[in-house]
């Protein structure tokens, strides 16, 4: 039974200190071995997972209510979304999810550095979502502010008027596009677009704060790693923080066709 | 059931085993650094206690505004010959000095009155009784039951009492503030334009938002503790019904709590933004609202309800002397009860959706009665020729039994159809859930409290004044409700400030019964600090209970068992009934029990 292999790591003599953290990793007293201690981990994590499952079922009942109350609107609506910023950051996050899972794989192979490589390679992937998500999706739309490197500025009339030495240049009319009472574009054909707005930045902006929130998680595994907290006996929180990643990916895989392909 | 010599597993560490421990709630050190041990600890016991201690407070704090509802409610509002204001009551009490001398003008009074209920309802939906016993006893006894030394995730834990008390700030801060008048439901439009430039209402809604977590957090705990942390030999049918009860309310709490979550996030982003998701105004649907609202809210009247049944399921064995009937029965019923509650949410909203859908709602509802109503016949079935001991615990069992069945079956009008056109948002809907609310779930928490306040604090109490008690709040409580019965038939509509002439008697004795309520709660405050204060010492199993808790010191000690425990015989296992040292004279039973207790083999 596990419990003999736990003994060995137990008692805390010189020579151990020579081991790596994960190796010396003691589980927690209530539990009969570290093997019951990683399943009710993961298992406590699953059942997290179904809460925000069902968290995020709430968007998407609001978004086929009124898809199917307002189809005009919502025609509308995804018309100004630009498919191509939606799909790279699809490519983004399942580029992230496939580092993810090889750092699970690095940990439990006790491949220290690839495994630092990946977790930090997917924090960064996650960040670049979020940063894309701001600076060519939400600026412009909300205040008709593009970035200067964004491409479709090109097919817009400059107005001259710029921000932070140039680094935004401002489209007259072009924002607006905003939920509830900051919705202010002029051109809007149909009366309910603010509601698409809401549905969207409701929908888009829960989801980047749990991009936020996963890409802290996986840092606090990569900082831990530093300390040789994981490997192939221990690596428990990589794999919450992965499945977490996954399932914030797996949102998005939604919301993308759902706002961005479908009309 | 044995034991097996806990040496031969585990490690000690975190809060591993020295096995000479005391009490879990022996101080060490001084009061500083007792405090800073409560406030930081990870033990389930203390956890518990707090949360008990939490409760309790909010219990209070919403009796008072309770109070307040039915002192407003004494006489109707009405304006007389001179244009003067009168029968308004909340409006006169110095503490809102504000509205005083308000003549001609019923409204700042009726709004006093409007901010009573929604106080009264959100802090005891949310801070009550959502927690009430999963929280309070469940915390407690869960490990203890399956022979655990901990939840799986003690820190968590510890986590889940700090978001309760985090979004209990909230909701008190709100109140504070001056309070919220849209009603515990937080219904659209009300919520999203009364007080429209303050921020009452939205840290009402995030204080609820946060006390979410905090559910869905226990209820995860445990379930993962229950999969995983039963004791050696123990199987799922080894378990005690509470932790089948619990069970069956965390697979509630973590499958409903996050859409009332995502809700009341969009609600504040609907009031902050104006976002018109739920606001009619902007295109939004208020139904979609109520649907969102009631697909956890149902649900939740389960998680309120299935640990009452679980903790009456333990008293009513124990206190009959008597195996519990039919136990596979009365845990599948509560399965039952957790499966159909996510698909009878529609019944709250008769008048609001499709007939199609209330038919089909109604005809859902109905199944609800079948799993409620095996556990009340197994319940009565266990009673049924055993030697029923009138014990604190017992009579609030019995008091359960019978509120809980007239709550039960008040609740058949109100799912019919045709009938709850008439009752529907009336006192008759009033008085059919604070039946099953009060008349079970409180009650059954006061039955739970007294029997297993000895296990949780050592002391016994005195069983004479807590039966005055009990006696005081079940009259107290049926000249309270019982006449809102008759108010709903009548056509009182709910959360109204008058009413016509000819109802004033009957809301002048429920206000009459509140005050009795008032009397047998403070009656049982006063049996609680006397038996901490000066209560003689408990033994270890003074009721002989049959369940794991009852084989462990009293009260436990820190790591919960000197050696971890074995089940051999079942979750009851009545070769135990009467430990060794067990004296019957340790409480007033009948001697036809004391003597059927002593030979316990049937």
């Amino acid at each position: 039974m596990s419990t003999i292999d736990a003994h060995s790591h137990a008692q805390g003599t010189g020579e151990d200190v020579k081991l790596p953290l994960w190796a010396r990793y003691k589980y927690a007293a209530h539990f009969r071995s570290k093997e019951d201690e990683f399943d009710a981990c993961k298992f406590g994590f699953w059942l997290f997972l179904a809460t925000e499952v069902l968290l995020f079922s709430g968007i998407f009942c609001a978004y086929a209510l009124f898809r199917w109350k307002y189809p005009e609107a919502w025609a509308e609506g995804s018309s100004y979304l630009d498919w191509r910023w939606g799909g790279f950051n699809t490519i983004v996050l399942l580029v992230s999810s496939y580092t993810m899972a090889a750092a699970i794989r690095n940990a439990q192979l006790n491949q220290q550095a690839r495994m630092r490589f990946n977790l930090a390679f997917t924090i960064i992937c996650g960040l670049a979502f979020v940063a894309i998500k701001l600076l060519f999706e939400y600026t412009p739309k909300w205040t008709g502010w593009f970035f200067v490197l964004d491409p479709s500025l090109a097919h817009h009339a400059d107005s001259g008027k710029t921000m932070l030495g140039g680094l935004f240049h401002y489209v007259e009319g072009y924002g607006g596009k905003a939920p509830g009472k900051f919705f202010s574009y002029a051109f809007a054909n149909d009366p309910h677009l603010p509601l698409w707005w809401a549905v969207y930045y409701s929908g888009t902006a829960i989801h980047a704060l749990h991009v936020i929130i996963g890409a802290g998680l996986i840092g606090w595994c990569l900082k831990r790693s530093f300390k040789g907290a994981y490997g192939p006996g221990h690596y428990t929180m990589v794999e919450t923080a992965g499945l977490y990643w996954h399932l914030v990916d797996l949102v998005w895989i939604f919301l993308f066709p759902l706002l961005y392909l479908i009309h | 059931m044995t034991t097996l010599d806990s040496k031969t597993h585990g490690l000690d560490h975190a809060h591993g085993g020295h096995h000479d421990e005391g009490s879990y709630l022996t101080p060490r050190g001084g009061w500083i650094s007792t405090v800073i041990q409560w406030a930081t600890t990870i033990d389930h016991k203390k956890i518990g206690v707090m949360y008990l201690t939490a409760i309790l407070f909010m219990f209070f704090l919403g009796g008072v505004a309770a109070l307040a509802v039915r002192f407003e409610l004494f006489t109707p509002v009405r304006l007389d010959a001179n244009g003067n204001v009168t029968g308004q009551w909340l409006a006169h009490l110095p503490l809102v000095g504000n509205v005083e001398g308000e003549t001609q003008n019923v409204n700042p009074g009726n709004n006093l009155y409007n901010r009573a209920f929604t106080l009264h309802g959100a802090i005891m939906v949310f801070m009550v009784l959502v927690p009430s016993i999963p929280a309070s006893l469940g915390t407690f006894l869960l490990p203890l039951m399956l022979g655990a030394k901990d939840v799986a995730f003690p820190r968590l834990n510890l986590l889940s009492w700090y978001i309760y008390l985090f979004g209990s700030i909230f909701a008190v801060l709100s109140v504070l503030m001056g309070g919220v008048d849209t009603g515990w439901t937080f219904y659209t439009p009300y919520s999203t334009t009364t007080d429209a430039d303050s921020w009452r209402v939205v840290l009402m809604i995030l204080g609820a938002f946060i006390l979410g977590f905090s559910s869905i957090l226990t209820g995860l705990n445990f379930v993962v503790t229950i999969h995983k942390l039963r004791a050696p030999g123990q199987g799922w049918f080894d378990m005690p019904l509470f932790v089948w009860a619990i069970y069956s309310t965390s697979i509630i709490q973590v499958l409903a709590t996050p859409v009332i979550g995502i809700t009341l996030l969009l609600l504040t982003f609907e009031r902050v933004f104006h976002v018109g998701i739920f606001d009619p105004a902007l295109g939004g649907d208020p139904v979609l609202y109520q649907h969102f609202f009631w697909f956890y809210s149902h649900p939740v009247v389960y998680v309120m309800i299935l640990p009452a049944f679980g903790v009456i399921s333990e008293v009513i064995p124990v206190h009959a002397h008597k195996k519990i009937f039919g136990y596979r029965a009365v845990a599948f019923a509560s399965l039952g009860v957790a499966a159909v509650s996510f698909i009878v949410w529609g019944h709250h909203m008769f008048v609001s959706e499709g007939e199609l859908a209330a038919t089909v709602f109604s005809a859902l509802t109905f199944l609800v009665a079948i799993p409620t109503a095996v556990k009340v016949f197994n319940w009565i079935a266990t009673l049924y020729k055993g030697s029923i001991a009138l014990t604190t615990p017992m009579l609030y069992a019995l008091i359960f039994l019978f509120l809980f069945t007239i709550g039960g079956l008040t609740g058949l009008p109100l799912g019919t159809l045709s009938t709850d056109m008439h009752l529907h948002d009336g006192y008759f809907v009033v008085a059919h859930f604070h039946y099953v609310m009060m008349g079970g779930t409180i009650m059954a928490l006061m039955a739970g409290l007294h029997h297993w306040w000895p296990k949780m604090f050592g002391k016994m109490y005195n069983s004479f004044w807590a039966n005055i008690g009990a006696i005081l709040v079940f009259i107290g409580f049926n000249v309270t409700f019982f006449t809102q019965f008759i108010l709903g038939v009548k056509g009182m509509p709910r959360r109204y400030a008058t009413y016509v002439d000819e109802l004033t008697i009957y809301h002048q004795i429920s206000t009459f019964g509140s005050v009795l309520l008032l009397i047998g709660f403070l009656v049982h405050l006063f049996v609680f600090v006397h038996s901490l204060v000066a209560g003689r010492q408990a033994t270890q199993n003074p009721w002989g209970g049959l369940s794991l808790e009852w084989e462990t010191e009293t009260p436990p000690i820190e790591h919960n068992f000197h050696h971890e425990p074995v089940v051999k015989h079942g979750p009851y296992d009545y070769e135990t009934t009467v430990p060794p040292g067990w004296d019957p004279k340790d409480y007033p039973i009948p001697h036809a029990a004391r003597s059927h207790a002593v030979v316990v083999k049937h």
